[in-house]
């Protein structure tokens, strides 16, 4: 007879596990050898991966850098390995990478890209990484401007500058050292003045990077954001009086208007009375990797928004703005993009008025983030269909309006479940940049092309193509990493 | 279904009724579509009552609670809440929602806000209260619900019951004059149930005006002073506690009651 009652008396100690559990051993185990079948995968795997290692690797380090065309790379390499299989001439990237990279733009302007590159990064991080400290933040961006004082030609001016930025950055600096981040909080809550949010240079780069990129008067760039701030005033004055849906109308026609009619004649004027700028560089000038970067990041920064609102719509009860909405975003997906680009380098003109001179690039830029803003609202609408209806109401029930719940509770959400999407559509545009080379601009892939066309590398193709891979590769791989970086940052814990 | 709302003496000295209208209901009609789903319906709620909603599945008792704070529209008829009467006006829907806390079945806090963001993010956006003044408000209401230590928390990381006290507390925050209740425990396991309603007990001797949607006989019991059976989108029959249970008039209740209190 069994006795069925039992009470442990005793809690049994915790032991380590058996030695074929852990270690080394225990690991390959466990994930390489666990069956037999598993164990002939991996070694299938192994020699799959040795094979093509096998090839590349050598292809890629037993290679000529320094040789000016092609022929002296093949003399090199049958001096030197008997043969030219297998080896590859990185002399054509050594010869050609900057301007693999900037295209035409002057070489003694190099500077102001790669400064809006700079400032880009400063700009993005409050955005990307808002651990980084406020003094952080304008300790770096103090530290950008002051090295670009320094690189600038000496004159008057530029010594205010130099000064200016120097002392700006060893103050922050000094107190990025002296004070730790708990100190500083605690001065805060007792009252210290914090400094300005670094978003507010975020809001101004948008305005400083064409005039970086383009040169010219520092009047458009300003007249362009003048539409920004007309819009505003528009929307906060015209509250009292109007009701909220033709405020925004009248704000949005009213910044329209002044940017399509009013504000290249104030530009013009006020460039030609007081010119104060920089170089020019035309349009037909840029190239490179440049280019994709360029077109990349406004056709990212911009399609976000626009898909923001063109989700919304395409959800809104007003049957005209869901008509408009659902309309736009059918159309463009269902248009290839390469045909949206012929239409902005060919048949855009057709309509504008005779003599305005629409840049091409730009005219590019708003195909590509027309393009990506569809895509980007469907990627949204499947984030607001996973929400529960039951976030709408408990909004509505705390008495928020429409835009604080899209702002504080719908978007938020929507956003962070629709990250995977969102950052597949922006590697997706960014890697679709190369199609302007179709077109006639000189990005990467137009001037792989007019490299090849020279005698000296004529013939060369994989080099050239491993090249612009590794350029993509680096950027796609690091949006990928912040995605999921951000995924996991925005985790909190199960619904 | 469980008697059990609570074993302490409620303290019924302060839940007086005023003789102050905080809503009314005049000859509501409500259709989806073509379908009738609240018929004539009239009641009147003083200022301090506490009325619980009874009925089957369906009848139309979350529509009902639904359409006071304009979460539904009706179609016929007029409500007044708190004086200002429902109308698609934007600004008398706004007034009348501040003025009005809703607690769900499924709580509906917002998962990516910790528990204090979430009690706080109303009074500042809605009321305008400076967050120092908000978050301090927060604290005082979630130490009432008895959770406070849960504040920077966040919703995912609660239990049932305490993710329901917090979203009693998150309305509170907004000081409303009323309260509406839509099956504030169905979603519970019967241990966390009673925490839920003992928060809502102590609302209740406070003097909150309440409406409550539940199948908690014993909460109608002690704490309503009348509960109400709908069936079919009408109110069938309304009565104090004591009448309504032990003497229910109408056929339909007498079946609902029976089946719901298992006699
Ligand atoms: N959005 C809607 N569209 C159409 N019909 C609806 C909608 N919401 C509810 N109904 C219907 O209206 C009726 C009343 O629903 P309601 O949710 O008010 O019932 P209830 O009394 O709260 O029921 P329960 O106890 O199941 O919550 C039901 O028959 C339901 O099917
Ligand atoms: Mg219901």
């Amino acid at each position: 007879m069994s006795d069925v009652s039992f009470v442990r008396t005793e809690m049994l100690p915790e032991q380590a596990p058996p030695g074929s559990e852990v270690g080394v051993i225990g690991w390959l185990r466990h994930n390489l050898f666990s069956s037999w079948i598993n164990g002939i995968l991996t070694v299938l795997s192994l020699y799959a991966i040795y094979y093509v290692l096998a090839g590349i690797l050598p292809w890629v380090f037993l290679s000529v850098w320094n040789a000016g065309s092609l022929t002296e790379c093949r003399e090199i390499m049958n001096a030197t390995w008997g043969g030219t299989h297998g080896h590859a001439c990185w002399g054509v990237i050594n010869e050609r990478w900057l301007q693999l990279l900037f295209g035409f733009y002057p070489s003694y302007l190099y500077g102001r890209p790669i400064l809006a590159l700079v400032l880009l990064l400063l700009a993005l991080t409050p955005i990307l990484f808002n651990m980084i400290s406020r003094r952080m933040n304008w300790f770096l961006l103090a530290l950008a401007f002051f090295v670009t004082a320094m690189l600038m030609d000496a004159s008057i001016f530029v010594w205010i500058l130099r000064i200016g930025f120097a002392a700006a950055t060893l103050f922050i600096g000094y107190q990025l050292v002296t004070l730790s981040g708990s100190d500083r909080a605690e001065q805060i809550a007792q009252g210290a003045k914090r400094l300005p949010n670094p978003l507010m240079f975020t809001a101004v780069y948008p305005f400083l990077m064409p005039w970086l990129m383009w040169g010219g008067t520092i009047w458009p760039p300003i007249c362009a954001a003048l539409g920004f701030v007309i819009g505003f005033v528009v929307l906060r004055f015209g509250k009292d009086h109007m009701s909220e849906l033709v405020t925004m109308i009248a704000a949005v026609a009213a910044a329209v208007i002044w940017w399509l009619v009013l504000s290249g004649y104030v530009s013009d004027g006020l460039s030609s009375v007081l010119p104060i700028g920089i170089e020019a560089v035309e349009s037909r000038k840029f190239g490179g990797f440049m280019i994709a970067i360029l077109l990349g990041v406004v056709a990212i920064g911009a399609s976000l928004p626009i898909g923001v609102v063109l989700a919304l719509g395409r959800q809104s009860d007003l049957v005209i703005v869901k008509a408009l909405c659902v309309g736009f975003i059918e159309f463009i997906r269902g248009v290839p993009l390469i045909t949206l680009l012929f239409v902005a380098s060919l048949l855009l003109n057709i309509f504008m008025p005779p003599g305005t001179n629409f840049d091409i690039i730009l005219r590019v830029m708003i195909m590509m983030t027309l393009f990506s803003a569809a895509y980007m609202a469907e990627v949204i609408r499947g984030g607001l269909a996973a929400l529960p209806r039951g976030q709408y109401e408990g909004a509505d029930s705390l008495g928020l309006d429409y835009w604080q719940a899209q702002r504080l509770i719908i978007m938020p959400q929507a956003l962070k479940v629709s990250i995977p999407g969102i950052v597949s559509t922006f590697i997706g545009i960014f890697k679709d940049t190369t199609l302007v080379s179709i077109i006639g601009l000189f990005d990467v892939i137009g001037l792989a092309s007019a490299i090849r066309a020279d005698t000296s590398w004529n013939g060369i193709y994989w080099e050239l193509f491993a090249f612009i891979a590794f350029l993509f590769f680096i950027v796609c791989f690091s949006m990928s990493r912040y995605s999921m970086y951000l995924e996991r940052k925005l985790q909190t814990g199960h619904r | 279904m469980s008697e059990q709302a609570t074993a302490r003496e409620i303290d019924r000295s302060k839940m007086q009724v005023s003789d102050q209208v905080a809503i009314e209901i005049n000859n509501m009609n409500k259709w989806y579509g073509a379908f009738h789903v609240l018929r004539d319906i009239n009641l009147t709620v003083n200022q301090g009552e506490r009325i619980v909603i009874a009925g089957p599945s369906g009848s139309g008792k979350s529509t009902l609670i639904r359409c006071l704070n304009a979460l539904e529209e009706h179609q016929q008829g007029q409500i007044t809440v708190d004086g200002t009467v429902l109308s698609n006006d934007l600004k008398n829907i706004d007034k009348i929602r501040r003025e009005v806390g809703m607690v769900f079945q499924h709580f509906n806090l917002f998962p990516h806000l910790t528990i204090l963001e979430n009690l706080t993010l109303a009074p500042i956006w809605v009321r305008k209260t400076p967050k120092k003044e908000a978050e301090e408000t927060a604290m005082h209401f979630l130490e009432k619900v008895k959770i406070p230590e849960q504040a920077s928390k966040y919703p995912g990381q609660l239990s049932g019951g305490q993710q329901q006290r917090v979203a009693i507390a998150r309305s509170l925050c907004m000081k409303p004059r009323i309260m509406l209740f839509d099956e504030p425990t169905s979603a519970l396991d019967p241990e966390m149930i009673k925490e839920v309603l003992d928060t809502m007990i102590e609302l209740a001797e406070e003097g909150m005006t309440m409406l409550v949607v539940t199948h908690e006989m014993g909460f109608a019991r002690q704490v309503a002073n009348r509960v109400i059976f709908m069936d079919a989108g009408q109110i069938v029959e309304q009565n104090e506690p004591e009448e309504f249970f032990n003497n229910p008039k109408s056929e339909r209740t007498k079946l609902f009651l029976s089946q719901i209190l298992g006699h």
